[in-house]
């Protein structure tokens, strides 16, 4: 089982804060890879927030398609990290010869462009460099989007971290908000995109456990929308159906719960909105998730959601103090990073429940 | 001494043989009063017999008049293999033998096609039981108890509307419905299918709609149930029951001057409608109720005179899908104030895919149901030709469907029905799940209800006699003495009993893919050992 977790922070913290809260976590044969999702930016990045960034893993020849490309389409490159990588002999990774993380300026036109169609633009280009490295096996693009930065490699994410010296604590990458895995594979045939967090306009995602209804969650949703693709990994599904219900529907949060756990029939019949949860249920049936999983979520506007399956059989455990909200597959790890909280005001969230936490870290919980 | 005239017919021709013991026999006479087809008499067999008597051997010839039971050999009157003269017979004398070396399908046409009941007796392939449900849940996703665990287990029927359709506007951070959709009603997954009162006799009919009453009231379980082409009795309609049953209109329109004059006084709308335009045993062919079977009663609900009843092979005055769309299901649904969903039934055809398309992108969005109905539904009457040579396997035809509908995004919006052959060698609910994770929204059976009530009939030729008014079981006839035959109670408790075995046993299969709800096109839970059936159906090979 992955191992998933994620800090919320008034104050912006390294990413190895992240690795302290998943490193507890580690047992039997855990540990294949490392991904991150990092929003509301700090260190190097704090000049550009409101510039879309590059998160990307190429060669030479992949960076130099994407290069080109950009240039073809007006965006203009403002600021760019390259980690030089601590490359010492033993370390369990599987490295990229680049790691390119770019500030953006939107072209001239998207002067006059909606923020909608800013997120289409930005979409877009994401999928059109996606396909353009795919089709060359030159590389790896994760998010572009301003704010964001996702980091992605297999190997065992103590080694990982050594290679990007994200244990020194240097204050390059500083965020008030990480989403964070280290990733369970048994089987081996990994591909990077499918390692969590996925990441679409805006919206973070990891998810732990097996999704049963993977088939027709994919089936549904590649029909949905242009940015439901990939399907990698069975979890992606839980990103789509959020984004679906929250981005292209724009229902209320509350509603991603019903639309991936419904209530069963018998209390639906019994609650004054009957009409439209069955509404909600029969429209949505594909989007149903039916096995064991645990879900964290960041929107847009860096609100933190987590929720379980209806029949909580995936646990996930919210901790906190006055600066800093963890929440994590198991609390050994919570209690790492915030050994000194009120440990009784810790959250088990139950399987009708989503927990969201907002930017003044005020925790609110929703019964389905 | 006799001559053999070959065109005589003999018993060795007919399909089943009687074999007789007469040594065991006590002439009761029960087994030719329960005979229903006339094909055994009584009768007396002369007897040589030569004695020897006295101290020196002096043969004597004697002649012995010995009463027996007696096979007759005849095309009308033939045996059928039913088996109730064996289930009669208190001392085990007599009991129907398969004749391998029959001549009975090849002589009996001087009178026209064969007629027949039951269902296809050629295809009787079983396409479902090389499908296992191969993917169990065990470690990283642990498989449900199916005792302790709680299961959604309900299917819509009804239009469903895209998610984007839906009339919902936010007031207040909650959804708000705003607006009018079509009627969907939540049902069991075993929709139990159109049989009429006609082709069944009232006394079966009773009973299957005492077994839907008592799963409902009792089980809590919503099955449905289509009346078929024939009406329903006034009572009923006008009864708060009527909410369990599935009205049907099909091409002769049988019954619906008196479903019309009870609209005004019913007290519930109907569970739903269903337009038959064709079925699976028969498909191209309209209803038929032969005379034998319209008794006064048929008559009365009928409103038709005693006469073979043939429902025409399609609707009158419609000449295409979109002209019955506008026509039959608006009317259909303007009749029950678009409260009622219409779904419509259609034998499966290599052109399913096209009539599904079509309904699907209907603009008027009112049809609330595609069910489809396989070569091996049965029927009450048909022409053998009919039910073993025309038709289409419901299996792949469902997943053609489903997949059609997943192309362009529509899945769910039109539930899909698989029928026809449904609970064939028993299990209903394995066949129901594996359609279900084929695509299907439910499944619908008849000759399963029937079976229970005690027809003996199958797909090996047994009776089939469900056209001739002769049932031997009381449930496919009109005359009172083979009607009494049929416990009504016994015959819906036997039905509730199966659907509660039915229910445990979609929880067996469910359990172990760790679901709750139904597994609605899972098709990675199903895997085959039939090569072609694995490529056809896009599940895994497995061997």
């Amino acid at each position: 089982m992955c191992r998933i977790g994620s800090i919320k922070s008034k104050v912006p913290i390294q990413p190895s804060m992240a690795l302290k809260l998943m490193l507890p976590q580690q047992e039997g044969h855990d540990n294949s890879g490392f991904a991150m999702v990092m929003q509301d930016l700090y260190g190097i990045f704090s000049g550009n927030k409101d510039k879309p960034l590059l998160s990307m893993a190429c060669t030479q020849k992949g960076a130099q398609i994407v290069e080109n490309y950009m240039d073809s389409h007006n965006f203009v490159q403002i600021a760019e990290w390259i980690p030089v990588p601590d490359k010492r002999p033993g370390l369990d990774i599987q490295a990229m010869p680049y790691y390119i993380f770019r500030n953006y300026d939107y072209p001239e036109d998207a002067a006059n462009m909606t923020d909608r169609e800013k997120e289409d633009l930005l979409l877009d280009t994401r999928l059109a460099l996606r396909k353009l490295l795919d089709e060359s096996g030159q590389g790896y693009v994760y998010s572009f989007w301003p704010d964001v930065l996702t980091l992605k490699e297999i190997g065992d994410p103590r080694d990982i971290a050594t290679y990007f010296h994200l244990w020194d604590d240097n204050g390059c990458l500083v965020a008030k908000s990480i989403v964070v895995q280290c990733r369970q594979n048994t089987n081996y045939a990994i591909v990077r995109y499918a390692a969590h967090p996925f990441f679409l306009q805006g919206y973070t995602l990891c998810a732990n456990g097996e999704n049963t209804f993977y088939t027709k969650n994919k089936e549904f949703q590649k029909s949905l929308h242009r940015g439901y693709i990939g399907f990698e990994s069975d979890s992606q599904c839980f990103l789509n159906t959020l984004h679906y219900v929250h981005h292209e529907l724009q229902w209320p949060l509350g509603y991603y719960k019903h639309v991936i756990t419904p209530l069963p029939f018998e209390e639906i019949d019994k609650r004054e909105d009957r009409e439209v949860l069955t509404g909600i249920r029969q429209s949505l049936a594909h989007l149903e998730i039916n096995g064991p999983n645990t879900v964290i979520g960041v929107l847009p506007d860096c609100r933190m959601v987590t929720c379980c399956d209806s029949k909580k059989l995936r646990p996930v455990v919210v901790g906190r103090d006055e600066n800093m909200v963890a929440i994590s597959s198991e609390v050994c790890g919570i209690n790492e990073i915030l050994p000194d909280r009120d440990m009784t005001q810790d959250i088990y969230p139950d399987e009708r429940e989503i927990v969201v936490i907002d930017n003044n870290l005020e925790v609110t919980r929703w019964k389905q | 001494m006799e001559a053999v005239m070959t065109q005589d017919v003999g018993v060795n021709d007919l399909p089943w043989k009687i074999e007789y013991d007469e040594n065991r026999c006590t002439m009761c006479g029960s087994c030719v009063a329960s005979c229903s087809f006339k094909a055994i008499k009584a009768g007396v067999r002369r007897k040589s017999v030569t004695r020897a008597e006295g101290g020196q051997p002096k043969p004597i010839h004697e002649h012995e008049a010995i009463p027996v039971i007696k096979q007759v050999a005849s095309l009308t009157d033939f045996c059928r293999g039913c088996g109730m003269c064996e289930k009669v017979c208190p001392n085990n004398a007599i009991r129907p033998v398969r004749n391998p070396d029959t001549r009975k399908t090849l002589l009996s046409r001087d009178n026209g096609p064969i007629k027949r009941g039951g269902r296809t007796n050629l295809n009787a392939q079983r396409t479902l039981d090389s499908i296992v449900v191969g993917r169990i849940s065990q470690m990283t996703d642990p498989s449900l108890d199916s005792v302790r665990h709680t299961f959604d287990i309900r299917a819509p029927f009804g239009r469903v509307l895209s998610s984007k359709e839906l009339p919902f506007q936010v007031v207040d951070g909650k959804l708000v419905k705003k607006g009018h959709t079509p009627p969907v009603n939540w049902i069991y997954p075993l929709v139990f299918s159109d049989m009429s009162i006609g082709a069944l006799s009232t006394r079966a009919w009773e009973a299957v709609a005492l077994a839907v009453a008592y799963l409902n009231e009792k089980c809590g379980l919503p099955v449905r149930m289509s009346s078929g082409e024939g009406g329903m009795p006034a009572k009923l309609l006008q009864s708060d029951y009527l909410k369990y049953f599935i009205i049907q209109i099909a091409s002769g329109h049988f019954g619906w001057n008196r479903i019309i004059k009870a609209i005004p006084h019913m007290v519930t709308d109907p569970g739903g409608i269903l337009i038959k335009i064709g079925q699976g045993a028969k498909p191209g062919d309209g209803g038929l109720l032969p005379s034998a079977k319209v008794a006064e009663h048929i008559q009365a609900i009928r409103g038709v005179p005693k006469a073979t009843l043939s429902s025409p092979p399609n609707h009158q005055g419609l000449y295409s899908i979109e002209e019955s769309v506008q026509k039959m299901h608006l009317s259909m649904n303007a009749a029950f104030g678009f409260r009622v969903p219409v779904a419509i039934k259609c034998a499966a055809s290599s052109t399913s895919v096209s009539v599904y398309n079509n309904l699907l992108r209907d603009p008027y969005k009112i049809c609330g149901g595609f069910f489809i109905d396989g070569i091996q539904g049965g029927t009450g009457a048909a022409n053998e030709v009919s039910l073993d040579h025309t038709g289409h396997p419901v299996v792949s035809k469902i997943r053609d469907c489903y997949l059609a509908a997943v192309a362009q995004g529509l899945q769910g919006q039109i539930p899909l029905y698989g029928g026809g052959g449904i609970g064939m060698t028993g299990n209903a609910a394995a066949d129901a799940f594996k359609m279900m994770c084929l695509g299907a929204n439910g499944v619908f059976v008849g000759k399963v209800l029937i079976q229970l009530l005690g027809c003996v009939g199958n797909e090996q030729g047994r009776c089939n006699a469900c056209n001739t008014g002769k049932c031997p079981t009381g449930i496919c006839t009109q005359d009172p003495r083979l009607v009494k035959r049929l416990d009504i109670d016994r015959g819906a408790q036997k039905i509730v009993d199966y659907v509660l075995a039915f229910d445990a046993e979609l929880r067996k299969l469910m359990a172990p893919i760790g679901n709750s709800s139904l597994p609605i096109g899972r098709s990675d839970a199903l895997v085959s050992t039939d090569k072609a059936v694995a490529d056809k159906l896009g599940l895994q090979y497995v061997c």
